[in-house]
């Protein structure tokens, strides 16, 4: 049976809110390294010197954990869509708990490495 | 014409399927789809529908013509029909008791969880509870429904989460009473819609506003109830 039990706040309109507000995060941060791919000749150096400074890796961090949110917010809804008995039969509990927690270890590796390659070595 | 006919009578048939009639519409009229569904009648006495004023107003026979949900009596021909073809299927989504008849249970269980009546706790005065011309105009456009289960039926989050979901005729009539100024209970229906089904599953894509037979707009009901919840959380 479909439940709220996994999802993000259990409480649609402040997942409601994260989604708009991670998303006009993720546009900024688009439009910022677009803006910045566009200025002409980037090579390492420049990328390197962007990617150096605090603000950018704030901003950076901040548009990774607004994926991950983003993401695990649209990523639960397609799954309590579309993985159900109607579908999958007796075992659509199973494959969807299977499908969330797929989800979930991705994005946490996504965030865990893009913070080990923002600030690592 | 061509009339492709979805039947299904659960005491004989072990799977719905489509059923060919070839009529002859009498003088070339543009008659109405509930017409046809007589005149098919005629021949086959078997085919069920619901039907009930033939005028719209109650909301017994909405189908699926050609693809696109309607009320029956009030579809002429010359809209719905293509290259001489109409195919004419029960609403989609809900269970089929038998032909063009699904059961609504699914759909009036959403319906009675916003609880479609007026809640005031007040003293009622000792005629009636008035209004303003101003607050009764904000009910416009959401009274209306019939509650023929077009839109709902239409809507794919309806499809997949028929038990959780409130669909769009269930919470534009969520909104009627929102937006009821005699109504006191705004506080505790605003709380039992906070979930992540009830109205979040509503995406916007607007199927309930392009199938609607009355003109209502659910979508925008939903977008103000979403406005309601916000305010009262910040």
């Amino acid at each position: 049976m479909v439940t709220q039990v996994t999802s993000f706040s259990r409480n649609g309109l402040s997942d409601w809110v994260v989604q708009r507000v991670t998303a006009v995060i993720l546009a900024v941060y688009t439009l910022v390294v677009v803006g910045f791919l566009l200025l002409g000749d980037i090579g390492y150096t420049e990328w390197s010197t962007l990617f150096d400074q605090t603000w950018m890796q704030i901003f950076t961090l901040l548009a990774i954990l607004s994926t991950c949110a983003h993401a695990w917010i649209g990523m639960w809804t397609i799954g309590t869509d579309y993985i159900r008995e109607h579908y999958f039969g007796s075992g659509a509990d199973g494959i969807r708990f299977i499908y969330q927690i797929t989800c979930i270890i991705a994005l946490a590796i996504y965030l865990i490495w893009s913070i080990k390659i923002l600030w690592g070595n | 014409m061509q009339v492709s006919l979805y039947r299904y009578n659960p005491e004989t048939d072990e799977a719905p399927y489509m059923q060919d009639f070839t009529l002859e519409v009498p003088g070339g009229r543009d008659i109405m789809v509930l017409k046809l569904l007589e005149l098919l009648k005629e021949q086959d006495e078997t085919i069920s529908y619901r039907r009930s004023c033939s005028e719209g107003v109650c909301g017994s026979d909405g189908l699926n013509m050609n693809g696109k949900n309607g009320l029956a009596c009030i579809t002429p021909l010359s809209e719905v029909v293509k290259k001489g073809k109409l195919s004419i299927k029960p609403l989609p989504g809900l269970p089929v008791i038998r032909d063009l008849v699904v059961d609504m249970d699914q759909f009036y269980t959403q319906y009675k969880k916003i609880q479609p009546y007026l809640i005031n706790n007040e003293p009622p005065p000792s005629k009636e509870r008035l209004q303003s011309p101003e607050d009764r105009a904000k009910l416009d456009g959401l009274y209306e429904c019939i509650l023929c289960a077009c839109c709902s039926t239409a809507c794919p989050s309806f499809w997949w989460n028929p038990d959780k979901f409130i669909g769009p005729a269930g919470l534009l009539q969520a909104y009627r009473f929102l937006a009821d100024s005699r109504d006191t209970a705004t506080e505790e229906r605003l709380a039992n819609l906070e979930d992540p089904f009830s109205v979040f599953r509503c995406r916007g894509i607007m199927n309930c506003v392009n199938v609607c037979p009355k003109g209502l707009n659910p979508t925008r009901a939903i977008g103000h109830i979403r406005n309601m919840l916000l305010q009262r959380a910040v």
